[in-house]
Parts: C-alpha cells; sequence; structure tokens
C-alpha cells in the first residue's frame, strides 16, 4: 500500500500537465509495451524536458565546430568541456543558465547556480580556480529589479565566496525586456591532471553504486520541468521547484571528490544536478551500456515516507552517484568519513540496458536507461522558424534621421553613469576575487580575467561576452559579434583564445519568431568559431525565457552568452588596459565608420530602440587580433582596451580611470563626431606606446592590413579631446564609480 | 620557523597560506587538520581565513569547540606564537585569545577590495619590523570583520600598544572615510597584552608574489618570522 502512489498507472492528462505532449507519451508506450506507472511517467517527463533533452535546441547543437587539436573530450561527453593546456594539465569549463529559479528566488536561485556549476567541474576530478558570471536585469529603476539584483549578487557572493572560488569578472546588462526575466549565467574553470580524469559512466556489473553528499530533501522536485516552461504570474506557485543551496557542504564534497579521483577506487562519478537521482543514475549507465538496481530505501533522506517519485526526482544540492570498483568500498568511505559526509551504497551496476528502482521491497520503476537519455531515445525535433516583422523595421534606421548633440561633454558624462556602462564595482566588491592568490587583475587590470596556474607561468585567460542588443537586432551578426568580442577580449589581454562555452539563453523554441533567433545565433556563432579556431565545448540552453504579462508575451532580448578561455604562455607577459606614463602615444587600430547602430549612446541617449547591429566584418576582426597578439609579444605596447560598449570615448576613459591619467586626442574630421566617439563599430582597439617602442611598432604595423591612427597622447589629469574638456580624471571616476550605487 | 597551518572543512585561504609561507617564505610547513589536537611543536599556528565549519551560526563560533583549538589555546598560554587570519581572527576572538569581537559590516555586505594599512605598534613582533612611514597596500574580503570592543577594551589596546594595524588611505593617514566596515578606531588587527597572540582581518598571504604585482604582506611575514 504504501507505493499506491508512485505504482498507478498513469494517465495523459498527468503527462501533460507534466510537461510531455501527447505524442510524446505515446511513444514512452510504445517504447515501455506498456502505459507507464506514474513513477516512470514522472521519470520521463523530466528526462525528456527541454532542460534535459535538449530536445528544440540539439539538431542545431550538432551544427556546431567542436573538434580542435587541444579538445580532450568531444561536447557534451563529460560534465564539461576539457582543454589541453601542456604540462600533463587540462582546463575543464562551463557556463550554465540558473534564470527561472533566479527568477522567483534571486538568492537561492543564484547561489545554487554557482554551486551546480563549480560540482559539473569538480565531478571530472578538477579543482575550481576561477568563477565568472553573466547577469542581465531589467529596468534599474524599478523595484522588482533591484530586489532581484541586490538578491542574485548575495547569493552568487555568499555561495562563492564561502566555496572558495574568485570570481574574476563578468558581465552585467539591464534592458526592459529582463523585467520578469533575468537572466544568471554562471560559468567555472578548473585545472586538473589529465591523468586524474573522473567519467560520467558507469561500467562492471555488480560494482556498487554510492550516494555521496547531502541527504535528499523535498526540494527542486519537477525543477527541471519548471525550467521549461513560461515565466508567468502563477510562476510562485512553483516556488517548491528552487533548489536550496548549503556551500560548507559543497566545500566538503570538493574535497572529498578530489581525494576520490587520486584514489583507484572510482569507475565513475556524476553529480546531481537536474532531475537528482534520476537523471545521473541513467546517463551514466546509458555512457556505459550497462544497467543499475536502486534501493531508494537506503537513500539518505531528510525527512520520513519520501514518496519514490519525490526521491527520484529532488534536486537538492550538493549530491553526487558514484560508482565504485567492487572491494574498494572501504576506501571510499573513509575518504568521505573524514570530511563528515554520507557516502551510501544504494544499489550496483547490472547487465543489460535495465535501470530498476525499489522501494519498500517492491520494484516502482523499470525503464531503459538508453530510451531516456540525449542521444537515446530521447526526442530530437527540427522546429519551424520565421523571420519576425521587425527585423526589416531595424534595418530602416539611418544615421541622418539623428543630429549630432551639440553638447558632447553631456553625453560623455551620460554614458559614464549608464548603468550598462559604469562601473560594476557594487556587485563585484561582494564577491571574493583574490581568494586562491590566483587573480592576474587584481592589480594589473585586464579585459579579460586572468588565472595564474600556480606552480607554472602560464594563465588561463577567460571571459564572458554577449551584447544582447545586437543579438536582437540581428542574431547571426551579434552571435559572432559576441564571440569576437570575447576572442578580443582574450587577445588584448595577451591570451591565445582556445575554446568556447556556450549559455544560449532564448524565448519559447514554439513560437516560430523566436527559434529564428535561435537558428541565427547557432549560425553566426558557428562561423565566428571557425574562423577563430575555438570549438565549442558544451554549455546550455535555457528556452523559455519570456514573461506573460496581461496575456502579452514578452521574450527577452536573445542572448547567446559566449564564455570564452584562453592560454597565457607567459603572465608576465599578460597585456593590461591602463595607460602607463603620461607622453605616451594612443593608437586606435581598426576601421572607423560612420556607424551608430544598436549602441548604448543611439539607444539611451537618443531613444531609438530600432538599429541594426552594429558595423562588423569577421576577416577584418581576425586580422586585428592577429596584429595585436603580435604587438604583445614583441613588447611594442603597453596597454590595450577594446572598444565595446560606449564606443572609444569609454574605452579612453576607462584606461585612463584605471590610472589615474587623462588623454588628449583630436576626432578624426572625416567622420560624425558622435559616430567616432560613442559608435559601437566592432573590430576596434586602443593601445598606447612608449616613446622607445614607437619605431619597431610602426614598423610592424605597415607589415598588416589594419588601418591605424595616432589619435594623441596620454597626459596628467583630463580628459580632452579636440581642446575641450571633458573633466577631470577624478571628476569622470567620480561619476562612474558611484552611478550604479546611486541607483540602487 | 616550523609553522602549523590549521585546515578546518571549511578553510579556504589554507592552500593559500601554505603555499605563502612554504613556497614563498621558505618556511617549514606543516598541515595541521581540526580534528587532531597534537601540534606537533610548531612555533608559529596559523588559523587561516574561510568559513570553518560553515559560519551559519557565528562566524568562529563552532571553531573554537574543535580538538585542535585545545591545544592552540595552550600553546598560545604558555607564549606560543598564534596568528589568524580573517576567520583565523574571529575564532581566535571567539575563543577568548584576543579581546573584542568581529561584527557584520557596517554596510551590511561583504566586501572584497585592495586597502591600506598603517601598522601602528611598534612592540609587536609582527610590526616591528615594519616601516612605520609606509602604508601597506593588503586585500580584505570579508563579510564580518567590523572590529568591536567596548571603551575600557580599546583604551588598554591602545595603551598597551597591541593596535597592530588600522585601515588608513595610500599616504598612511587613518581616518573615517577610508574604514571600509565600521571597526572601532579603523582596528584591522591587534595583538594580546602578551604580544604573543595576532589576529588581522586583512589577507597578506594574498599579497607575497610578484607575479600578483604585490608583494606588501611578505614584508608583514618576514617581521613576524625574523
Amino acid at each position: 500500500m504504501k507505493n499506491k502512489s508512485s505504482l498507478q498507472i498513469a494517465t495523459l492528462d498527468q503527462a501533460i500537465e507534466l510537461g510531455l505532449k501527447k505524442e510524446e507519451f505515446q511513444e514512452i508506450c510504445k517504447i515501455m509495451g506498456r502505459t507507464p506507472n506514474f513513477t516512470e511517467m514522472s521519470i520521463y517527463s523530466v528526462m525528456w524536458s527541454e532542460h534535459c533533452a535538449y530536445k528544440n535546441s540539439i539538431l542545431w547543437l550538432k551544427t556546431l565546430p567542436k573538434d580542435g587539436p587541444h579538445m580532450l573530450v568531444k561536447a557534451g561527453e563529460e560534465n564539461a568541456g576539457l582543454v589541453d593546456i601542456g604540462d600533463g594539465l587540462a582546463c575543464a569549463f562551463k557556463i550554465e543558465s540558473h534564470n527561472h529559479p533566479s527568477a522567483l528566488e534571486p538568492y537561492q536561485g543564484a547561489a545554487t547556480g554557482v554551486g551546480g556549476i563549480n560540482r559539473d567541474i569538480f565531478t571530472m576530478g578538477a579543482r575550481p580556480i576561477a568563477q565568472l558570471n553573466s547577469l542581465r536585469f531589467g529596468d534599474i529603476k524599478k523595484d522588482r529589479t533591484k530586489w532581484l539584483l541586490k538578491g542574485v549578487v548575495k547569493g552568487i557572493g555568499d555561495y562563492g565566496n564561502s566555496f572558495g572560488i574568485p570570481v574574476l569578472g563578468g558581465e552585467v546588462f539591464f534592458d526592459d525586456s529582463f523585467d520578469q526575466n533575468p537572466l544568471v549565467n554562471a560559468f567555472s574553470a578548473g585545472i586538473m591532471k589529465v591523468d586524474e580524469l573522473i567519467s560520467a559512466t558507469s561500467s562492471g556489473p555488480g560494482n556498487p553504486v554510492f550516494i555521496v553528499g547531502s541527504s535528499t530533501g523535498k526540494d527542486g522536485i519537477h525543477g527541471a520541468a519548471f525550467a521549461s516552461k513560461d515565466i508567468t504570474e502563477d510562476s510562485m506557485d512553483d516556488l517548491p521547484a528552487v533548489q536550496v543551496g548549503d556551500p560548507f557542504q559543497e566545500k566538503l564534497l570538493l574535497e572529498a571528490s578530489l581525494e576520490l579521483s587520486k584514489s583507484d577506487a572510482i569507475v565513475g562519478m556524476q553529480d546531481m544536478g537536474a532531475a537528482g537521482i534520476t537523471c545521473s543514475s541513467s546517463e551514466m549507465s546509458a555512457a556505459g551500456g550497462v544497467g543499475m538496481k536502486i534501493d531508494l530505501d537506503k537513500v539518505p533522506t531528510r525527512q520520513d515516507d519520501m514518496k519514490g517519485w519525490e526521491i527520484l526526482l529532488s534536486e537538492s544540492q550538493e549530491r553526487m552517484l558514484v560508482v565504485v570498483e567492487k572491494g574498494k568500498e572501504d576506501e571510499v568511505k573513509a575518504i568521505f568519513d573524514k570530511w563528515d559526509l554520507n557516502c551510501e551504497q544504494i544499489g550496483e551496476v547490472t547487465q543489460g540496458d535495465k535501470l530498476e528502482f525499489f522501494q519498500h521491497g517492491e520494484l516502482i520503476a523499470s525503464l531503459s536507461p538508453k530510451s531516456l537519455v540525449l542521444g537515446g531515445g530521447a526526442p530530437q525535433y527540427n522546429r519551424e522558424y520565421k523571420e519576425p516583422a521587425y527585423y526589416n523595421e531595424f534595418k530602416k534606421f539611418k544615421i541622418e534621421d539623428i543630429e549630432v548633440p551639440k553638447n558632447l561633454v553631456e553625453v560623455g558624462h551620460f554614458l559614464l553613469k549608464q548603468p550598462n556602462i559604469c562601473s560594476k564595482k557594487w556587485v563585484y566588491e561582494q564577491y571574493d576575487s583574490m581568494v586562491g592568490t590566483n587573480n592576474i587583475s587584481t592589480n594589473s587590470p585586464s579585459n579579460a580575467g586572468i588565472a595564474l596556474i600556480k606552480g607554472t607561468k602560464k594563465g588561463i585567460a577567460m571571459t564572458v561576452d554577449c551584447n544582447s542588443r545586437y543579438v536582437n537586432a540581428d542574431p547571426e551578426i551579434g552571435t559572432s559579434i559576441a564571440v569576437s568580442e570575447a576572442a578580443r577580449n582574450i587577445v588584448v589581454s595577451g591570451g591565445n583564445p582556445s575554446a568556447v562555452t556556450n549559455c544560449l539563453n532564448f524565448g519559447n523554441p514554439y513560437h516560430p519568431e523566436s527559434y529564428w533567433q535561435f537558428v541565427g545565433a547557432i549560425k553566426g556563432m558557428s562561423a565566428a568559431c571557425k574562423k577563430f579556431s575555438t570549438p565549442v565545448t558544451g554549455g546550455n540552453v535555457s528556452f523559455y525565457n519570456q514573461s506573460i504579462v496581461d496575456g502579452k508575451e514578452v521574450p527577452v532580448f536573445p542572448t547567446p552568452t559566449i564564455g570564452m578561455i584562453g592560454l597565457v604562455d607567459d603572465v608576465e607577459k599578460a597585456m593590461s588596459m591602463n595607460f602607463k606614463n603620461v607622453g605616451d602615444s594612443i593608437y586606435l587600430l581598426g576601421h572607423c565608420k560612420n556607424d551608430i547602430s544598436s549602441s548604448e549612446y543611439l539607444y539611451n541617449y537618443h531613444n531609438v530602440k530600432s538599429s541594426t547591429a552594429p558595423y562588423f566584418n569577421l576577416d577584418e576582426e581576425f586580422e586585428l587580433h592577429t596584429l595585436v597578439q603580435k604587438l604583445i609579444k614583441n613588447s611594442l605596447i603597453n596597454a590595450a582596451h577594446d572598444c565595446a560598449d560606449g564606443g572609444l570615448f569609454i574605452t579612453l576613459a576607462e584606461m585612463g580611470m584605471t590610472s589615474d591619467l587623462g588623454f588628449e586626442i583630436n576626432i578624426n574630421s572625416n567622420f560624425r563626431k558622435d559616430a567616432y566617439l560613442f559608435g559601437e563599430v566592432q573590430g576596434r582597439v586602443v593601445v598606447s606606446v612608449s616613446n622607445d617602442m614607437q619605431e619597431d611598432f610602426s614598423s610592424l604595423l605597415k607589415s598588416f592590413n589594419v588601418p591605424y591612427e595616432n589619435i594623441g597622447k596620454v597626459v596628467e589629469n583630463d580628459f580632452i579631446i579636440d581642446n575641450e574638456s571633458f573633466g577631470s580624471v577624478s571628476f569622470c571616476k567620480e561619476i562612474y564609480d558611484n552611478a550604479l550605487a546611486l541607483n540602487l | 620557523m616550523k609553522c602549523g597551518v590549521v585546515t578546518f572543512p571549511g578553510s579556504n585561504c589554507n592552500h593559500d597560506m601554505i603555499y605563502a609561507l612554504g613556497n614563498v617564505l621558505k618556511q617549514e610547513v606543516i598541515e595541521l587538520w581540526h580534528k587532531d589536537s597534537d601540534i606537533q611543536n610548531c612555533d608559529l599556528i596559523v588559523l587561516p581565513g574561510g568559513f570553518s565549519y560553515g559560519d551559519y551560526l557565528r562566524s568562529g563560533a563552532i571553531a573554537r569547540f574543535s580538538p585542535i583549538m585545545d591545544s592552540i589555546i595552550q600553546h598560545a598560554n604558555n607564549g606560543g606564537m598564534v596568528l589568524g587570519i580573517c576567520n583565523g581572527f574571529q575564532i581566535l576572538c571567539e575563543s577568548g585569545l584576543l579581546p573584542g569581537a568581529l561584527l557584520h559590516n557596517n554596510q551590511q555586505k561583504f566586501i572584497c577590495k585592495n586597502v591600506f594599512l598603517k601598522p601602528s605598534s611598534k612592540t609587536t613582533p609582527i610590526t616591528k619590523q615594519l616601516n612605520e612611514e609606509k602604508s601597506f597596500k593588503i586585500p580584505i574580503a570579508h563579510g564580518e570583520g567590523r572590529y568591536f570592543a567596548d571603551d575600557k577594551t580599546l583604551k588598554e589596546l591602545t595603551k598597551n600598544d597591541q593596535v597592530i594595524f588600522q585601515y588608513c588611505d595610500e599616504n598612511g593617514v587613518v581616518s573615517e572615510e577610508v574604514n571600509p566596515n565600521g571597526s572601532c578606531l579603523n582596528i584591522a588587527g591587534i595583538s594580546n597584552a602578551n604580544k604573543n597572540v595576532f589576529g588581522m582581518m586583512p589577507h597578506p598571504e594574498r599579497a607575497v608574489d610578484l607575479l600578483l604585482n604585490n608583494t606588501d604582506g611578505k614584508l608583514i611575514f618576514e617581521s613576524l618570522l625574523n
């Protein structure tokens, strides 16, 4: 009788309520040769959810470039991508979203996002060394936005600070389209010895299966299904689908897992994220071509009388499933005992394609693990897509319709205090950025974060980038820009771009216009990743990022966040962005255009919301990167910073404010003044050059096709453009540093 | 000097401290585990930063009851040197080895950044070799770092020259403006009356590596170790 609810035969209505389609329910019945019981149907509903099965994205994801000379595992094969960095070491890295939980409960939503991504890294046997995050919120003037921002930042901080991994960088972007549905994308990178890789697989019938870490509670049940539907006014009903984080347990689990990776007792391990025990047991079994028998009575639980399906679907955090070599159980138990963690044998590996769950002595679910997983029986759909009407509207924008403002100083100050441009100090000072003593950028600010690999002179440069506004204006070009900006940030920091992880945040895939954005993004990403030889190692897709307010759908700006890593061979040669000496020459490298499209200046100063993506050319971008790499290698520049949000003026201001130095430049009269200073034409970098570098610098530039222009020099105190002062460094810094806090 | 670095389960600055003392300052370093009680004849015991037991209650409140702490208290009472950084400082206050308490920062937020420190005491080993004209650039990273003590204790600390570091500006000027967390008297670190137990919120172990472009922390360790 105890298993009554678990064993009840499932109905189509229940299946639909849990997010399955009618055809999918029929397919399940066909696979099983019978109608599933409630537990089995619940398992299919999460395993075939968008979140676990990537059913509406996988066919397009497969078109992304995956191969590169340094790839150690294929995309999707392990919990995270793995890149060979030489000396027997590898870097594991990945980015993941936690948007839906953060929309309901920003603190726990963001905290468990950080926990989940770090678990993906150390499950493989790598010690996380650095984190980044990419956040998007609505209108900063709204109370809801302030509540979300404060909660998310505190959640990321409290979890990451306690866990003890530094945050090296990130981005925060505001736009009304994120009012209801913020985006919280968390990135982590770790370092490991290549031969200590732990695989997410299972093998050897008779080998014991353990659950380790926290006890299992009722939190996060159906979280994966929740993540696969729209955020609506009724979403608060799904609050129990949000998990609760415990960074102290995570820290213990990290240390124990890394000790485990050095033992020879382990066959495979996978962390429990979405769909908990169900997902980890089925994916590991499917990967190893074996089955598993699990007794749910043995799972340590937080409360009595949990139903079988509750234990199976719980997304309680800080847990792992471990397959151990038979006879070595005591070795494993001793490690977890040292760290005071649960370590319970709950089952064993079996022969054949059968996953069996028992409770109270009764078989409550029996399924084929292969039929559950992505790449096995999970559905894969081709979705319809259609160009939305706005796309052509945006193309009608003409710069001639915008008058050049008389007072450019005022525009400069306006931009300095824009939430999208101003200092994010209020955010990043709440994160421990220095624990681990590997953050090169603390005392030497650079575009990408750089983590020193202790015991070597090498560093890993890393960045997360995406201008959602550009992607909205043109998904294909906008996403190529996101990849290029990431590569540019790594290159100007002295790194060599190596590989990409992505977090694809889009609207409802069943809406052809939203899906058109997704398809365009994949095409743009492919093109740019091929150009920069940066294969995509994995990541995640988050659909259904939109709100339904008063019956009207508001999709978020499409946001394919690009996480990129690159290798810095010698951190002493890493390049910083701050001006160095008064008198140094300032050069602008790259193509200038009369272009203000999709700039912060056009969008927020002129309030023109529809325009195309800014000027971009992939080949020119690539050549610029090659040039900058050569300049850094030959020590011919002493600072480099790319032109991004806010254009040339903001680039120069940031180079000055980080060193308390000013600049004096002249505007090239071939261009509109506003376009020259505030336009966001892509593929441009500002560098400073000292007198003794000048000659070699000039001769190297001549051997490239990249346009360059000596625009002025570094001066002591003021920002001077065409003989007009835009204010002193300290004045501008005051505006830039305090703007965000003043808005909160 | 034989240095023992204690690892509590939630310590997260223990590896940084071991690296600083062992790899950079070339000292003999012993890793001590919170469940042990033998401190292996170490001359200096270091309690590193982190969140010893999760610190969900009050930072350091549970760590003081760990087996290793009894031995450390005995070591301190016998005149042995003990240094607590950040969470280590909180544990030393909780265990009564140092006076006062560390409260939530006055802005109620965790804060991580470089700050400047003025070496205030002339008589404690950790500051005695430091140039008092110089301000030392050292990072802080804490949510509960506001040093608090009653007036009587503060007067005694000052009178006995027990205030080892105060928050100051780049030029060594101590003012409320540069007090990052609301600490009484801008106190960043103190010693006990015997000057063998030291606690400070800033992290000198994060400022010892030339590759990270800041070695001010190395000077502080050198003063203590020599």
